[in-house]
């Protein structure tokens, strides 16, 4: 049985390499994070804060991240879901492969603009409201490889990062307190403001 | 009340309850934030095709933000189909090969046989004689049916 080839690889190249220099072309701006909410004071009264206080607790204690491991902190994840540090105390134990089902995105690792164009669709494609921690020093600024042509300086050029966490790579301890400032984070978050 | 009706009524409540917390409870929470979405391509709709009519629709009332408790922000890229992050090429409904359908059928009865054997192999002393006859009766049945698969050319792949 034969398989029909839709591109032929030359093509192929030629159409993603066309796609990452567009993306490279769109996105020499950082995105800003997203974290209006954090220094507003609203009128709150007292159905909007309970209904704001149920909702941010039902979000937050169930994040479940997507499946977005592009390099080496993946090993610090897979340590922070296993036993002994057991991520399912915050209930994140579930790590999704598809982003339909996920709320949360762990970049774990250096982004080459190669890659980025699948990340930025995984991240687009992921259900409403949605958050990211930037996991180790190439998540945050490409890191050691942070002059290379060939490396994402930042995820928070493609996507809004919500959590930075920097080590290289960080600790699960260190992972932990991330997810408990995205916690405290979410906390804070309104239904008037949104944050959007 | 639930005791009367048995364990049918326990699950019909449960029925009950996962319908409206998993399917009603979003959907109606989720549903200001919809009708927006769907007023505004109502629009642009008329807008494109009878830039006429834009006069005369009314202007949909603002929903306070509160109402929309389930955010609703569909685009292209979300509704598409979810391929690992990539671009999906071609059509997802191809045709298999109709021997893989003889091969699963084959794999489950042999599954089957390696399942019962395990539990039996560790326990071969304690169960004696006639756990391994009943065995023996297995492994007979399963291999009348394997003998059946090979002379119906299953295993060949041609």
């Amino acid at each position: 049985m034969e398989i029909e080839e839709v591109y032929s690889s030359r093509e192929l190249d030629r159409v993603e390499g066309k796609a990452v220099n567009e993306l490279i072309a769109r996105s020499q701006q950082v995105i800003p994070d997203p974290d209006k909410w954090l220094d507003e004071e609203l009128e709150r009264n007292v159905l909007l804060t309970s209904v704001d206080a149920v909702l941010n607790w039902a979000r937050r204690t169930s994040m479940w991240p997507v499946v977005c491991f592009p390099a080496c902190c993946a090993f610090e994840f897979i340590t922070t879901e296993a036993s002994r540090f057991d991520l399912s105390r915050f209930g994140m134990e579930i790590v999704r492969a598809s982003p339909r089902q996920a709320d949360l995105m762990i970049t774990a690792g250096t982004l080459t603009w190669k890659m980025a164009p699948q990340v930025k669709r995984i991240y687009d494609q992921m259900a409403e409201p949605k958050w990211v921690i930037a996991m180790g020093a190439c998540a945050i600024s490409g890191g050691i490889f942070a002059s290379s042509y060939s490396v994402v300086p930042g995820y928070n050029r493609i996507i809004p990062v919500d959590v930075y966490l920097p080590g290289c790579p960080p600790r699960p301890e260190a992972l932990i307190h991330a997810i408990r400032m995205l916690h405290q984070k979410i906390s804070r978050k309104s239904l008037i403001s949104g944050g959007e | 009340m639930l005791a009367d009706y048995g364990y049918i009524g326990l699950l019909l409540a449960f029925a009950l309850f996962f319908a409206v917390t998993t399917l009603l409870l979003p959907f109606s929470l989720s549903l200001p934030a919809r009708l927006t979405v769907y007023y505004r391509r109502f629009q642009q709709y008329l807008e494109t095709h009878y830039p006429f009519m834009t006069r005369f629709i009314p202007p949909l009332p603002k929903f306070p933000k509160f109402m929309q408790i389930v955010p609703y922000k569909p685009s292209p890229v979300k509704n598409s189909t979810f391929e690992c992050g990539m671009e999906t090429i071609g059509k997802s409904w191809i045709r298999f090969n109709f021997r893989y359908y003889f091969y699963a059928l084959v794999f489950i009865a042999l599954d089957v046989m390696v399942v019962f054997i395990y539990p039996w192999a560790v326990e071969l002393k304690g169960l004696g004689v006639f756990g391994f006859v009943g065995v023996l009766v297995l492994i007979f049945i399963l291999f009348i049916g394997y003998l059946y698969a090979w002379k119906k050319k299953v295993l060949e792949w041609k």
